[in-house]
């Protein structure tokens, strides 16, 4: 069972499980979408055909035209930039929040479920009681703790979507504590952290990005609700909830300034849901149907 | 069973005490301390350090945890910054709008998607299928803050149907009597002002229905997909039973008992919906009093506020749990 020097490699073939999961035309709608999503992020500094904080008072609450292709804000400024420029919050949001959630949760989760006895107790115990507040009730309380901005509210994001994470991988090393690779790295006096960083992590990588990706969508409509709520991204910021709370005023008289960030919001969010829910029906059959 | 109970009590108290503890660390941390906010920038050293010494800051954290949450137990959280009006007060005044609104897109999105779950799920693969479950993953995936303009201005603005916000006409009020002013106006025995306070419900209803409905909606199909390949459904239809019977008495029946736990889990969701949707249609409700006490600065509400939503939360999911063990006899026994 455990020779020395032998690596067992659980085998992977991750290039035909893409395939796979690409076969349906929801899974590659939502990985379009995402691609575009994330493509503009990078290239929104050269589509856009304006500065997206450029006033220009003569064309204020100008309706949609060739000119301004999603219309004009209450300033002038082209609405179409500031959507394209939007993308860059969001995917900022989905790397800071869900990046963060996912650390913590993974470390709280390891930690857990490998220590066990009262660590496990007192971690867990800790995760009860941020999933007794609904979830954008403890976002609130943290940005009213740390102030409203865009960095506190992408913290409060991050930390509402830890228990979640920490519950998944908590229950990952449970199950695989007592495989047959861990038992043979723990024969070959491998420490805790090595078993933890190179068996456990590894094996556990891939129900850990289909939560990640299912989360992007939330966490993106999230840190828009917030920056909405004037709790997030600031003005000027073109971050979509922003750019939806400066329409809200106007959309009685100025529809295109609050509908255009929201639809972006809803494609993007629509992408990522797509892809999760494509990768989750692959690696977990039961959640099929 | 009363052991269960007696454990989940117990659990529900340690849950409880966390509450408590992080909302005071949270509120404890902040920058800048409440004795200047009170008396502002300008105030001397000495009133600081009197106001400091009237409100306990000067004591050990401990010993000021202790005050609060022996204060939060008798509901004592200070008075309001902003209105000076006890926290608590405000808290309670704001409640009921909050309840009569999640309630209501409650009741939309069961009286919809449980349909809607049944239709897909005794079609699977069919375009009906198809098109609910398309629709479920719109639900999901839309904004409710965006949909909720959106709404307004079709339903407010281009058609002029619906008024776009507020609970009732500005100058008209229904007899407080609950606070929940379809209820209210039932009490007082005045259609009129029901038709007008329903009027004006439907919108921000039917806006923070949208992720719970599309919920509900797949829950059911799923469960009515577990339960219709049994053995009972098979011999009730053997049986030469009407497909429409078997359908209600042998499948729905059964798959009901998991779609009751996942309404009662909605609310968490509600709450949090009900702060966006009371932003967009002008509620003076608890989510909008949230958010306009965090802008204020006002903390004794926000700590009462977020207590209070924790509390009722908590304990509607336990209420849920129980529930389930009374609907499941197998729940209880494990």
């Amino acid at each position: 069972m455990s020779a020395p020097g032998v690596e067992i490699e659980v085998p992977v073939r991750r290039r035909s499980a893409i395939g796979k999961v690409l076969a349906r035309w929801p899974a590659r709608v939502g990985l379009a979408i995402t691609l575009i999503f994330l493509v503009l992020t990078v290239a929104a500094p050269l589509v856009v055909p304006y500065d997206p904080y450029d006033q220009d008072l003569s064309s204020a609450l100008s309706p949609p035209s060739a000119e301004h292709w999603f219309g004009a804000d209450q300033y002038g400024r082209d609405t179409f930039s500031r959507v394209l420029y939007g993308t860059r919050t969001a995917l900022l949001a989905v790397v800071v929040a869900d990046g963060l959630a996912l650390v913590l949760g993974c470390a709280m989760g390891l930690v857990a479920g490998f220590f066990g006895g009262r660590i496990d107790a007192a971690i867990m115990r800790v995760n009860d009681v941020l999933l007794a507040f609904p979830y954008l009730l403890l976002a609130l309380i943290i940005v009213a703790a740390l102030g409203p901005g865009l960095t506190h509210s992408m913290i409060a994001i991050g930390i509402v979507y830890t228990p979640q994470y920490a519950r998944l991988i908590r229950g990952q090393v449970l199950a695989v504590r007592e495989a047959d690779y861990v038992r043979a790295a723990r024969a070959l006096s491998a420490s805790r952290l090595r078993i933890m960083l190179r068996h456990v992590l590894p094996n556990s990588f891939t129900p850990i990005m289909v939560m990640a990706t299912l989360q992007a969508g939330s966490v993106i409509v999230e840190t828009a609700g917030l920056s909405f709520l004037g709790l997030g991204a600031q003005p000027p910021s073109s971050d979509w909830g922003a750019l939806l709370a400066d329409g809200q005023s106007y959309f009685l008289t100025a529809w295109w300034i609050a509908t255009f960030p929201g639809l972006a919001i809803f494609l993007v969010v629509l992408g990522f849901n797509l892809l999760g829910d494509a990768l989750r029906d692959h690696f977990d059959p039961r959640r099929r149907g | 069973m009363t052991r269960y109970v007696v454990s989940r009590l117990w659990q529900l108290v340690l849950v409880l005490i966390g509450v408590s503890m992080v909302v005071f660390l949270t509120m404890h941390v902040l920058p800048g301390d409440v004795a200047t906010l009170l008396l502002g920038e300008r105030a001397t050293a000495a009133a600081l350090l009197k106001l400091r010494h009237q409100l306990g800051l000067d004591q050990p954290i401990w010993v000021q945890y202790f005050d609060f949450a022996t204060g939060a137990l008798r509901g004592d959280f200070g008075m309001s910054l902003r209105t000076n009006h006890p926290a608590i007060t405000d808290v309670m005044d704001a409640f009921p709008v909050t309840l009569q609104l999640s309630f209501s897109a409650l009741l939309l999105a069961t009286m919809i998607g449980v349909p809607l779950g049944v239709i897909a799920g005794t079609r699977p693969g069919g375009t009906l299928d198809n098109v609910v479950m398309s629709m479920t993953l719109f639900g999901v995936s839309m904004p409710i803050f965006w949909l909720g303009l959106m709404l307004l201005l079709l339903f407010g603005g281009i058609l002029d149907w619906l008024p776009i916000g507020g609970l009732m006409p500005v100058g008209m009020d229904v007899p407080r009597t609950t606070g929940m002013t379809v209820i209210d106006a039932v009490i007082a025995g005045r259609p009129d002002l029901l038709l007008i306070s329903l009027r004006y419900l439907l919108l921000p209803a039917a806006t923070l229905a949208t992720i719970p409905l599309a919920m509900i909606t797949r829950i059911t199909r799923s469960e009515m997909l577990a339960v219709i390949g049994l053995d009972h459904v098979r011999t009730a239809r053997a049986k030469g039973m009407p497909e429409r019977r078997v359908v209600i008495r042998h499948v729905l029946r059964n798959a009901l008992i998991p779609v009751v736990t996942v309404i009662g889990l909605q609310l968490g969701l509600l709450l949090s919906g009900a702060v966006l949707t009371e932003t967009i249609f002008s509620l003076p409700g608890l989510g909008r009093l949230m958010v306009d006490s965090i802008l204020s600065r006002d903390y004794p509400v926000v700590q009462a506020g977020a207590l209070f939503i924790a509390l009722v939360f908590v304990l509607v999911n336990l209420l849920v749990d129980l529930s389930y063990g009374l609907l499941d006899p197998r729940i209880r026994r494990s």
